[in-house]
């Protein structure tokens, strides 16, 4: 999947800020957006996690999850033989049934980027076509400390690579400090790094780290930062942090990207990582962006779970769906 | 296929083993009425779900006479850490048949299952739990050292949140240690006589809690009887007057919690999100069949378009259906009656002017049903601005300022609740410090707790129920006295009170039953 262009993304900041993107600008813009109720969040947060899906809807449901997932390995012990398997998987996640649909995505370290690649040959593509994408975490992941030349580097590596996605993570640091203007230009520039040499781009998530942002206005405002900047998708988190995604945090984030497609007609996609673990879980995300944003939102170039452990757990509940019987952890791959 | 038309998901309604027909529940048992028996009937589907007796003069008065002998002889003796020990019964097997009591409230008044499971059953568990725990302390009700009961109360609850009511009622005067006679609304009395099947459950001794169906005839029987103390009302200011009228130079003492037209007011620097789930909960939750619903709008008029639209889109994912599934948000409309009114009261407020908005859904063939509607371009002046529609129709009006906002909120001949939206501590404080409301709500609706009182301003009632004040409406100052105060039982050892509930197991209650009867019978 492509990117947007970064010229139409920057045009589109000046025209909603109404000037350049300097730390008073943005403060003005991003202060000026109606605060979050804490509590009244999470109440509506509950509240979709108590739709009862079932059957037919679960069925779907459980399948639509698996397409929408970016199988995730970021271990410093991760090896080009862990990427083959992760991405054999990615392709066949279930062996026993043919008709399971592949993910999404597999999600690596830039310097895996290659043995991915390899490993996916002709399944290397697009989502929406049914295809794998690669994506890489890039800029000094997860912390983000390192010099904007190194994050760049970083970037442009993986996408030389064949990257189709970049997982940047913004610096917190900056944001907390209240640097807007440094957090934009730093995504903004990370952005043109995800330009490849025909013109096209990888697309860009943009990883918030909500667990150390903490509060829920600080999550809307580097949310609608993030945008600003160019990013085609937001995501919760970098999995190394706790708490990670939450259901009222991508909650607002959806928010936010409905604020948006309704401000300028533009969609951005939305990408809840770490600590989904269950079906259960996932069932609770796909209605919460059904809700709120609508279900065409429910595409790969729109959505995604950053997991690992949750597909197994799918598995496991559609063999259930189809045998009428619970199986066990035997009858699905480790990875 | 549309994930959004989830698969349907009903909750199964084998849990409930209901009787064909009910009786009256007096004196611990269930006996015919001497009426003509009625009908009720799922308002969802409008299939008939039992026979009701109906309680005509004479069996009120033996209700009030089974309550008043339950007074006498065994509840106004008893120790308070007794009676909290029922109490506390009471609330567990409430708790321990949720699902059933869940299912059959939202089979007979048409709420959605969810709201039924999640709101209603759990606080009416939590309303007995609260009482039970004051019931050995009320020397710290605030009318000083040894406070007396009242006596017998007549309570007399709407259709809305038949059970809640009921807790509502219930919980406090047990508490106080007054004894009830409680009847229910005509077209919701099912989970009244589930709640009287746990009673016996719990062993509750004879006559301590009676529970006569019927309609307006029985209710104004009960009331007017002469040897009730207190009587407690939840329902229509029409009603709520002429029960006020009727009992005034008594020695009845009342609380009347009567309707509302709640402000829900809407500032610029709401938290916009949160505030159009307010606004939605507030006026669409139980379909509008909330005396404390926020049923007019004040929104701050330069976020009224942007807010109105925000609350179409959110409007428009509300999933309106049978009330037993569990994705349903709007269940039915309660009765035929009150559909005919929302249906005037809605048709006047177009001819008046406003515009009026309603969620494109399907309606299902049978029952009563009303999609949610919103009206804009409401005035102060219309009569949907002004009178209670009890029903899901929220009119949305503008305001300037603070100022306008408070005087608008307060120009009701009501003043149950209000609701106000800001990410300004301050100005929460000071526009709630102006509002003549009972509740007021602060960044959220429509939430209860028994710890908080609840009760309004003007036409929307007097009393307070709920919290320490709802326990004061069943007490008396110890130096005033109830009219038939009984010596209060010396608080015993836990030993001892352990082995005084043991004692009212069934043998000791047979046995109270037949000399009970005797009694009836002289």
């Amino acid at each position: 999947m492509a990117g947007t262009t970064l010229v139409t993304a920057r045009e589109r900041a000046l025209a909603v800020l109404g000037g350049d993107p300097d730390d008073a600008t943005l403060r003005r813009y991003l202060h000026g957006i109606p605060g979050v109720d804490a509590v009244g969040l999470e109440q509506r947060a509950a509240a979709l996690g108590t739709r009862s899906i079932k059957t037919s809807s679960k069925a779907w449901a459980l399948d639509k999850i698996i397409s929408l997932i970016d199988l995730t390995t970021l271990e410093g012990a991760d090896t080009p033989g862990k990427v083959r398997s992760l991405v054999a998987k990615a392709m066949n996640p279930d062996p026993s049934d043919p008709s399971t649909p592949r993910v999404a995505a597999v999600c690596v370290y830039g310097d895996m980027v290659p043995y991915a690649v390899e490993a996916l040959g002709a399944a290397h593509g697009d989502p929406d076509d049914g295809a794998i994408s690669v994506a890489a975490v890039a800029t000094a992941f997860p912390s983000g400390r390192s010099s904007l030349e190194i994050k760049l580097a970083d970037t442009a590596e993986a996408v030389a690579a064949g990257a189709d996605e970049i997982d940047m993570v913004i610096d917190r640091g900056a944001f907390l400090a209240g640097r807007y203007g440094l957090v934009f230009d730093q995504i903004a520039a990370v952005k043109e790094a995800c330009r490849r040499p025909d013109g096209t781009s990888a697309s860009l998530k943009v990883i918030l780290e909500t667990g150390e942002l903490v509060t829920y206005d600080n999550v809307r405002r580097a949310s609608w930062l993030s945008i600003l900047a160019g990013g085609d998708f937001i995501k919760t988190s970098t999995g190394k942090v706790q708490p990670a995604a939450t259901l009222p945090v991508t909650l607002l984030m959806l928010e936010v990207v409905r604020d948006w497609h309704r401000l300028t007609g533009h969609r951005v996609g939305v990408k809840p990582a770490g600590g989904i673990r269950s079906s259960k879980d996932a069932i609770k995300y796909l209605v919460t962006v059904a809700e709120t944003v609508g279900e065409e939102w429910l595409v790969p170039h729109l959505f995604r779970f950053g997991a690992s452990s949750l597909l197994n757990d799918v598995l496991l509940q559609r063999q259930k769906l189809a045998t009428g019987h619970y199986s066990g952890a035997d009858y699905v791959t480790i990875d | 296929m549309s994930f959004l038309e989830y698969a349907p998901a009903p909750e199964s309604r084998a849990i409930l083993s209901l009787r064909d027909s009910y009786g009256l529940f007096i004196d611990g048992e269930f006996v015919a009425g001497r009426g003509t028996p009625f009908q009720t009937i799922s308002p969802s589907s409008e299939e008939r779900i039992a026979e009701i007796a109906d309680a005509n003069e004479q069996d009120v008065a033996d209700a009030v006479a089974a309550a008043r002998r339950a007074y006498d002889r065994v509840w106004s003796r008893m120790s308070g850490r007794d009676r909290g020990k029922y109490l506390f019964r009471i609330a567990r097997l409430v708790q321990e048949r949720a699902r059933e009591l869940a299912v059959a409230e939202s089979l007979d008044n048409g709420k959605p299952i969810k709201e039924s499971r999640d709101v209603d059953v759990p606080l009416v568990a939590a309303w007995f739990f609260y009482y039970a725990g004051w019931a050995d302390k009320l020397d710290h009700a605030g009318l000083g050292a040894d406070p007396r009961a009242l006596g017998v109360a007549a309570q007399v609850i709407p259709w809305n949140f038949p059970l809640l009511m009921l807790a509502w009622k219930i919980a406090p005067a047990l508490a106080a240690g007054n004894t009830v006679v409680l009847k229910p609304a005509e077209t919701t009395p099912l989970t009244a006589l589930l709640f009287a099947e746990i009673l016996q459950q719990a062993d509750l001794p004879p006559g301590v809690v009676n529970i006569v169906t019927g309609a307006g005839d029985t209710g104004a029987a009960l009331v007017a009887h002469p040897d009730v103390d207190k009587v407690a009302f939840t329902g229509s200011t029409a009603v709520g007057r002429a029960i006020a009228k009727q009992i005034a130079g008594t020695h009845k003492k009342a609380t009347l919690e009567l309707g509302g037209k709640a402000a829900n007011i809407v500032f610029d620097d709401a938290p916009v999100d949160q505030a159009i789930e307010g606004i939605v909960n507030g006026i669409f939750f139980n379909q509008g069949h909330v005396c404390c619903a926020g049923s007019r709008l004040l929104v701050q008029e330069s976020i009224h378009d942007e807010v109105v639209d925000r609350l179409k889109s959110r409007l428009s994912t509300l999933r309106l259906g049978d009330p037993l599934d569990k994705n349903t948000d709007i269940g039915a409309i309660n009765s035929r009656e009150q559909l005919e009114r929302i249906r005037t009261l809605s048709d006047i407020g177009e001819a008046e002017g406003a515009e009026r908005w309603s969620v494109p859904c399907e309606m299902p063939e049978n029952g009563f049903w009303f999609a949610p509607t919103i009206f804009t371009g409401v005035e102060t002046s219309h009569r949907i601005a002004r009178e209670e529609v009890f029903g899901p129709v929220l009119s949305v009006l503008s305001f300037r300022t603070p100022q306008e906002a408070i005087a608008k909120a307060n120009n009701t001949p009501y003043g149950l609740s209000a609701g106000i939206w800001s990410d300004k501590g301050s100005r929460i404080l000071a526009v709630a410090d102006q509002l003549r409301a009972g509740v007021i709500w602060a960044n959220t609706f429509n939430r209860f707790d028994p710890a908080s009182p609840f009760g309004g301003f003007k036409e929307s009632g007097y009393g307070r129920e709920g919290g320490r004040h709802g326990l004061g409406a069943y007490l008396a100052p110890a130096a005033i006295g109830g009219r038939t105060a009984a010596p209060r039982a010396i608080e015993r050892t836990d030993a001892s009170a352990e082995a005084s509930v043991a004692a009212t197991k069934p043998k000791a209650r047979a046995r109270r039953a037949a000399a009970a009867k005797k009694g009836a019978a002289k």
